[in-house]
């Protein structure tokens, strides 16, 4: 490699450097703001914004790890086809299993009665615990 | 005979077949956390008071934690950095400083736990509790096996051996980022 190659090369990976913490500023920036957001949100009662500065925020946190520590945008093809198939199964996970605890009952199913008796019972207790009373296994403070 | 593992010299897919193997790890892993988180979003949202149970949760411990792995993620990067200069002194180093950081990231964690526990919020306290100590608690272990991994390759580093491991433990470890990164506002911020 010649002198001014090398010198280059140098160049490339102190712009590299800068660039890597450039990027933590950012994190930094936005982890304030998703701490700050939500309190904004409880107090102007609009929950947009404690949405958006929350989970927004940090889908945005994750992508820029992702790309710029992980660099997976520079890696082959198919590792991205590794992350999205376990996403995808992560979600026909959710998909599946969601009605169940989301839903009393569906298209020729219902929730069996003792789930309803357990969902009343739970509730009783919070009520309790709620109301300043000794609760069944709860001890709050 | 070398005592060289034969995925450090082989390469069929076109990468490092250590690399490879961490990213089908990663994949893996995506589906472990990603259950578990899919399973607490859907409960939480179909159980109304558990925003009552998550508004005993410390944002600001959650936050600094935050910070510590943000932090730790620029130092594994920067590891890598210098890995890929041949620098394995400096490699070594800044994966020392990213070890530092999640011994910090437990430390913090401990006493967030104990000063819950204290306050008789147990993981058998509620299902929220259960989720909470079962998310936080597996992202912890994962953050302690990380710190291990990166004690050895630190140490190989340091003699400017096994270069390419630091790139390895280091997507391992954002990875561990990212996945705080999202458990921190289901965890500590949405109240």
């Amino acid at each position: 490699m010649s002198e001014a190659e090398h010198s280059e090369d140098a160049h490339a990976h102190d712009g590299h450097e800068h660039n890597y913490i450039r990027i933590w500023g950012i994190l930094v920036v936005l982890l304030i703001i998703s701490v700050v957001g939500p309190f904004i949100g409880e107090y102007t009662e609009i929950q947009a914004i404690t949405l958006v500065t929350a989970f927004g925020i940090a889908a945005y946190k994750a992508y820029l790890v992702v790309k710029n520590f992980m660099h997976m945008t520079a890696e082959k093809a198919f590792v991205s086809y590794i992350v999205v198939t376990c996403l995808v199964f992560m979600f026909l996970l959710y998909a599946g299993t969601a009605p169940d605890v989301m839903k009393s009952e569906g298209s020729g199913w219902e929730k069996p009665l003792w789930q309803q008796q357990e969902a009343e019972y739970a509730a009783r207790q919070a009520a309790l615990a709620h109301g300043g009373e000794d609760g069944h296994g709860d001890d709050h403070h | 005979m070398s005592g060289t593992p034969i995925a450090t010299t082989r390469s069929a897919a076109g990468m490092p077949t250590g690399k490879l193997a961490v990213w089908w790890l990663i994949g893996s892993e995506i589906v472990i956390f990603g259950g578990v988180l899919a399973s607490y979003i859907m409960h939480r949202l179909a159980h109304g008071g558990w925003s009552e149970e998550a508004a005993h949760t410390n944002t600001w411990i959650g936050a600094l934690n935050t910070m510590v792995l943000l932090t730790s993620s620029l130092s594994a990067v920067l590891a890598h950095q210098a890995a890929e200069k041949g620098d394995g002194k400096k490699a070594s180093k800044l994966l020392w400083a990213t070890i530092v950081g999640a011994v910090t990231f437990m430390i913090v964690k401990a006493f967030e736990w104990t000063e819950e526990i204290t306050h008789g919020y147990t993981i058998a306290s509620s299902t929220f509790w259960s989720f909470y100590y079962t998310a936080a608690g597996i992202h912890a272990s994962h953050v302690l096996a990380g710190a291990i991994c990166m004690y050895y390759v630190a140490k190989s580093a340091a003699k400017g051996e096994h270069l390419h491991r630091v790139e390895n433990v280091g997507l391992y470890w954002h990875f561990v980022d990212v996945v705080w990164i999202f458990l921190f506002p289901l965890l500590y911020i949405a109240k």
